[in-house]
C-alpha cells in the first residue's frame, strides 16, 4: 500500500502538523519519499479515531436492519475506527463461538474494528452467568460484558458477574432499568407528558435506583462497573457520589440524550421512542454538565437500526432505538463544543481515549504520533448540513436527526492506515 | 373539520354546534324511516383494534342512519404479532377508497399516527388510555339535557362542578372529559386513590382530591369510572372491598349527593365495585341516557366531518 | 293566503302547517294565527328542516342544521309547506324528500310569500303572496318582524343598491 501523507492538520493540543502513514501506522512525516498519496488537511482538525462503546450491528439475526458491513460503513462516516457490538443479536453472543463469529464478520466485512460485547447472562435471561471466561479467552478477546436491552435485575447475579470478570480485567456494562418500576411497556419519561399522552411512564428512579445498587456492589467486589446510556440527573448524582468514594465506575451518554427532550414524543412519532426514553430539559442539562466535567466518561451512540416495519407501529408497539453512528460527532460538536461547554481535548477523551480505555482496546484512542496505529479522523469544525436520512450508509432509516441542520464535521476517516470514508469535496 | 382526534380539537362554539345538531339527530330515532340522506355515497370504515361491541355498533348505526356505507373491520390481536405494521394496515384500508376511518386502538396515539399516513378523515373512537372524544361529547350532551331539565333554559356548564371518580390514570374517558368540560366552563374535580392518579396531574386544569366524601356535597355531576379488577394485579389497590369503601358510589354516598345532582358512568359498570346497584338504578342516574345519546352524538360528528365539501 | 288555504282545504280539518327554516317558520305561525281568528281552530304549526336533503350538500362546507319540530304525525294529513321565497324549487324538492321519510301525508301543498320565478325543477306553489319578476343575479331579501325587527321585502342586485321595495 502506498504511503498516505496528511498535510497540515491541526492536531488537538499539538498544533499544525503533517501525518505520514505507512503500513497501517504513523511514521515520522519527514520520512516521506516521492511516491505518496496526499490528503490536504488545511483547516481540518485531526482526532484519534473515535471508539463507540455501544453499537447494535444486528448481525447475526436481523440482517434486514443492519449488517456488520453497513453498520461499520455508517461508523466510518461518523469518524469511528472501532465499535463494540452489543450481544443482543440472534443468536445472542453468549459463547466463545458466537463471539468469535462476530469478530470474524468484523474481520471480513468491517470498515472499522469490530469488538464483540459478550452477554452477562445466558440468552440475556438474567438468570445464569454466560461463559464469560471462555469469551474472554476466545480469539475475540471479549472484555466488555452487557445484557443491554435488558437490566441485570438480580443483585446476586450482578455481584457474581462483577466478581468473576475481575480475573481478566473485564467490565460489566449495565442497562439500568428496574423492571418493576419501568416494565417492558414503559416508553415515555414518567412526567407531565406521559400522563397527558397516556403512555406508560419510565421514571428516572427506575434508572437511578439500579445504579445506586450497582455502585454499592461494585464497591463490595472491587470490580469495574460501567453504566450504559445515562439519561437522567438522578443517575448523574449517584455516579458523582460513587466516584468521589473511589468506586470504579464509568459511564456513557448517548448523543440523543444530549440534545433531544421528551417533548419530541408529543406527536407519537416512534422515531423518538428509545430506551431509556428522552427526558425533560433539566435532565439533558444534567448529562451535558456531567459529560463536560467527566462524571460521564464517554459518548456511546447506542446505534439501534430498525427495519421500517418494526417502527411503523403504534407508539407503544414500536421497537425502541435510534440510529446514531453517523451523527454522533455532529451532535456532540453542536451541544458541547459550539456551546462552549467543552474543548477538543475533552471531546477526544470522551469519544476516543476513554472508550478505548474502558474496553481495553490497545490499538485505539492513541496519540497521533510515530509508531502508533493509524486510526485518525479529519474533521471540519465549521461545516454544516441538513441531515438527510435517505443518504445514510445504514440499512435502516429510523433517524431522529432527519431534516435538522447540524454540523457535518467528518471529512475523512482512516482506519489502520486505510481511508474508510472520505467526503466528496 | 378534518379529523376528530382529541376533545381539545373543539372550541366551545363547535361543541355547542355538535350538541345542538345531536338534538336534531336524536329525533330520527322516533321516525318510521330512520334515515337522513346527508352521507349518501360516503364510505365509513370502523377499524377496531380493540373489542367494543357498544361503541362500534353505535358508530355503525350512526353512519347507516345518515345513509353512509359502513364497514366494520376487526383488526384485533396485536398487529405486531401478525407481522403487519400499523401503517400497512391503515394504508391497506384507506386504499380501498374510504372517506372516513373510525379508529379504536389499544395503544395511545394510533389515530394521530394514522392521520399522518392517509388522506381520509380520521375519527378517534378511543386510543389506549389517551382519549375518547365522542364519549366526552355524549357525556356533555347528556349533562346538558339534565341541566335543562332541572332549571328551565339553563344549559350553561359555567359554575357547575363535575366530579370524575376512579382509575384516572388508565382512563381515556377521563382525559377527554377533563378537556371538554374545561372548554365548556365547568369545574372538574378528580377523585382517586393516589396510585390511580396520572403523573404530572398538577399541570391539569382540575382540582384533585383523594377523599370522595369531601367532594360529594359540591358535585353537580358525579361521573363514576369503571375500575378494572385487573388493576389489582398491578398493585394499585389492595382489595376490591377497600376500593369500594373508599371510592365507590355506595348507598350512603348516593344519599349524600347534592340535591339535583346526577350520576354518570361510561359503562360497562361493575355493579358493586365502583357503583352500587342502588346508584346505578337511581332516579338521578343518567347512565341509560348516556347510552341513548351515543348514536345521536356520533351522527352529529360524522355529519360535521363528512357532510360538506371535501 | 290563509283564506285561500282554508278554502282549498274546505276548512281546517287535518291541516298541518310546516315552515321551512328560517323564515318559513314565523310565516307559518302567522298563517296559523290568522286561521285561528277566521275559523276559531288552532291548526298545528311546526318546522321542517331540509338541510340534510339538499342536493348541493357536498358543494359547500358543512352546513348548519335547523330545528325540525313536528307537532303532530303527518300521516294522512294535508301538509302545507310554508317558505318565504320560491326560486329554483330545489328547497321544496328537498322538503318533499324530508317529508317522505316522516310519513305519508294525504296531500302536500306549498304556500310561499314571494314567487320570484326561474324554476329549475317542475315545482309550483299552490298559494302565493306575491309574484315578483326578478333577474337571476338578483337577491330577494325577506325581513320579518319576528326575526329582523321589520317587515320588508327587497330586491337587491348582486352588489349594489336595492332596486326597490315590494
Amino acid at each position: 500500500m502506498t504511503d498516505l501523507l496528511i498535510r497540515g492538520a491541526d492536531l488537538v493540543g499539538g498544533g499544525r502538523s503533517d501525518l505520514l502513514i505507512r503500513d497501517g501506522r504513523f511514521v515520522d512525516p519527514r520520512d516521506a519519499d516521492g511516491d505518496v498519496d496526499q490528503l490536504d488537511a488545511d483547516g481540518l482538525v485531526a482526532l484519534p479515531g473515535l471508539v463507540d462503546l455501544h453499537t447494535h450491528l444486528r448481525e447475526p439475526g436481523r440482517e434486514d436492519a443492519e449488517t456488520v458491513d453497513s453498520g461499520t460503513m455508517a461508523a466510518a462516516r461518523g469518524g469511528f475506527t472501532a465499535v463494540l457490538a452489543m450481544a443482543n443479536t440472534d443468536p445472542v453472543t453468549d459463547t466463545a463461538e458466537a463471539a468469535a463469529y462476530v469478530a470474524s464478520l468484523g474481520a471480513r466485512d468491517g470498515h472499522a474494528d469490530v469488538v464483540p460485547v459478550g452477554a452477562v447472562s445466558k440468552g440475556l435471561a438474567g438468570v445464569e452467568l454466560a461463559e464469560l471466561g471462555l469469551m474472554a479467552r476466545s480469539s475475540a478477546g471479549v472484555r466488555v460484558f452487557s445484557d443491554d436491552g435488558h437490566c441485570i435485575a438480580d443483585a446476586r447475579l450482578m455481584r457474581r458477574a462483577l466478581e468473576y470478570v475481575r480475573a481478566f480485567d473485564g467490565v460489566i456494562a449495565q442497562h439500568a432499568q428496574d423492571p418493576k418500576l419501568a416494565g417492558a411497556g414503559a416508553c415515555c419519561h414518567e412526567g407531565v407528558i406521559s400522563g397527558k399522552l397516556g403512555l406508560p411512564g419510565w421514571p428516572a428512579a427506575a434508572e437511578a435506583a439500579v445504579v445506586a445498587r450497582d455502585v454499592q456492589i461494585a464497591e463490595l467486589t472491587r470490580s469495574r462497573l460501567h453504566i450504559c446510556h445515562v439519561s437522567c440527573a438522578e443517575t448523574v448524582d449517584v455516579i458523582r457520589w460513587a466516584k468521589q468514594r473511589g468506586i470504579n465506575v464509568t459511564a456513557e451518554v448517548a448523543p440523543h440524550h444530549l440534545m433531544l427532550t421528551t417533548s419530541e414524543v408529543v406527536g407519537y412519532d416512534p422515531t423518538y421512542k428509545v430506551n431509556p426514553p428522552l427526558r425533560p430539559d433539566e435532565h439533558v442539562e444534567a448529562v451535558r454538565e456531567a459529560l463536560a466535567d467527566g462524571t460521564i466518561d464517554a459518548v456511546a451512540t447506542d446505534h439501534a437500526p430498525h427495519a421500517r416495519h418494526d417502527k411503523e407501529h403504534a407508539f407503544a408497539d414500536a421497537a425502541f432505538g435510534m440510529l446514531g453512528l453517523e451523527t454522533a460527532l455532529a451532535v456532540v460538536l453542536e451541544t458541547m463544543i459550539n456551546s462552549g461547554r467543552m474543548g477538543w481535548p475533552e471531546l477526544v477523551k470522551r469519544m476516543s481515549i476513554m472508550p478505548a480505555h474502558i474496553a481495553r482496546l490497545a490499538g485505539q484512542g492513541r496519540a497521533l504520533g510515530a509508531g502508533e496505529p493509524a486510526n485518525v479522523v479529519l474533521v471540519d469544525p465549521a461545516a454544516r448540513a441538513v441531515v438527510e436520512r435517505d443518504a445514510s450508509a445504514s440499512l435502516s432509516r429510523n433517524n431522529p436527526w432527519h431534516g435538522r441542520e447540524l454540523p457535518d464535521p467528518v471529512v475523512a476517516t482512516i482506519w489502520a492506515g486505510r481511508i474508510t470514508y472520505q467526503k466528496e469535496r | 373539520m378534518r379529523h376528530l382526534l382529541s376533545a381539545a380539537d373543539l372550541d366551545r362554539d363547535q361543541i355547542t354546534e355538535i350538541l345542538d345538531l345531536a338534538e336534531e339527530m336524536s329525533l330520527v330515532q322516533g321516525r318510521p324511516v330512520k334515515k337522513l340522506p346527508a352521507l349518501r355515497g360516503r364510505t365509513v370504515v370502523n377499524l377496531f383494534f380493540e373489542d367494543s361491541t357498544r361503541t362500534r355498533s353505535s358508530f355503525e348505526i350512526a353512519g347507516k342512519w345518515l345513509s353512509a356505507d359502513v364497514i366494520n373491520i376487526s383488526a384485533k390481536g396485536s398487529s405486531v404479532s401478525k407481522g403487519e405494521s400499523l401503517r400497512d394496515t391503515v394504508l391497506t384500508v384507506a386504499a380501498m377508497g374510504v372517506d372516513a376511518l373510525v379508529i379504536r386502538h389499544y395503544a395511545s396515539g394510533a389515530p394521530w399516527q394514522a392521520s399522518r399516513w392517509i388522506d381520509a378523515h380520521v375519527l378517534n373512537a378511543g386510543d389506549g388510555t389517551h382519549e375518547h372524544p365522542t364519549q366526552a361529547l355524549l357525556d356533555a350532551f347528556t349533562i346538558r339535557r339534565h341541566l335543562r331539565r332541572s332549571v328551565a333554559d339553563q344549559s350553561s356548564f359555567e359554575g357547575k362542578t363535575v366530579a370524575i371518580v376512579g382509575d384516572i390514570t388508565h382512563s381515556r374517558v377521563a382525559r377527554s372529559n377533563v378537556l371538554l368540560l374545561n372548554t365548556m366552563g365547568a369545574e372538574v374535580i378528580l377523585v382517586a386513590p393516589p396510585t390511580l392518579l396520572p403523573s404530572g396531574i398538577d399541570s391539569w386544569p382540575v382540582l384533585v382530591c383523594t377523599d370522595f366524601d369531601q367532594v360529594l356535597a359540591r358535585a353537580d355531576i358525579v361521573m363514576m369510572l369503571r375500575v378494572q379488577r385487573e388493576r389489582m394485579s398491578g398493585g394499585y389497590f389492595p382489595t376490591p372491598r377497600e376500593y369500594t369503601i373508599g371510592y365507590g358510589l355506595t348507598r350512603p354516598r348516593l344519599a349524600a349527593m347534592k340535591p339535583g345532582a346526577a350520576i354518570c358512568h361510561p359503562g360497562p359498570m361493575n355493579r358493586g365495585l365502583e357503583i352500587s346497584a342502588d346508584a346505578a338504578d337511581a332516579a338521578n342516574s343518567l347512565i341509560l341516557d348516556q347510552v341513548a345519546a351515543g348514536v345521536s352524538v356520533r351522527m352529529s360528528v360524522l355529519y360535521e366531518l363528512l357532510g360538506g365539501a371535501e | 293566503m290563509a283564506h285561500q288555504i282554508l278554502e282549498a282545504n274546505q276548512g281546517a280539518h287535518d291541516l298541518v302547517l310546516l315552515g321551512i327554516p328560517t323564515r318559513g317558520v314565523p310565516l307559518a305561525h302567522r298563517l296559523a294565527t290568522v286561521m285561528d281568528q277566521v275559523e276559531g281552530v288552532r291548526v298545528p304549526v311546526g318546522a321542517l328542516d331540509v338541510t340534510m336533503y339538499r342536493d348541493d350538500l357536498r358543494r359547500q362546507p358543512t352546513r348548519a342544521v335547523g330545528r325540525t319540530d313536528l307537532p303532530v304525525e303527518v300521516e294522512g294529513r294535508t301538509v302545507v309547506l310554508v317558505d318565504d321565497v320560491l326560486y329554483s324549487g330545489r328547497t321544496v324538492r328537498a322538503a318533499l324528500d324530508a317529508l317522505g321519510d316522516l310519513g305519508r301525508p294525504r296531500a302536500v301543498r306549498l304556500a310561499v310569500l314571494v314567487d320570484r320565478g326561474h324554476r329549475e325543477l317542475p315545482v309550483h306553489a299552490d298559494h302565493v303572496g306575491s309574484y315578483v319578476p326578478t333577474r337571476p343575479g338578483e337577491h330577494v331579501s325577506v325581513r320579518l318582524a319576528e326575526l329582523d325587527g321589520i317587515n320588508r321585502v327587497t330586491i337587491e342586485p348582486g352588489n349594489g343598491p336595492e332596486r326597490g321595495e315590494v
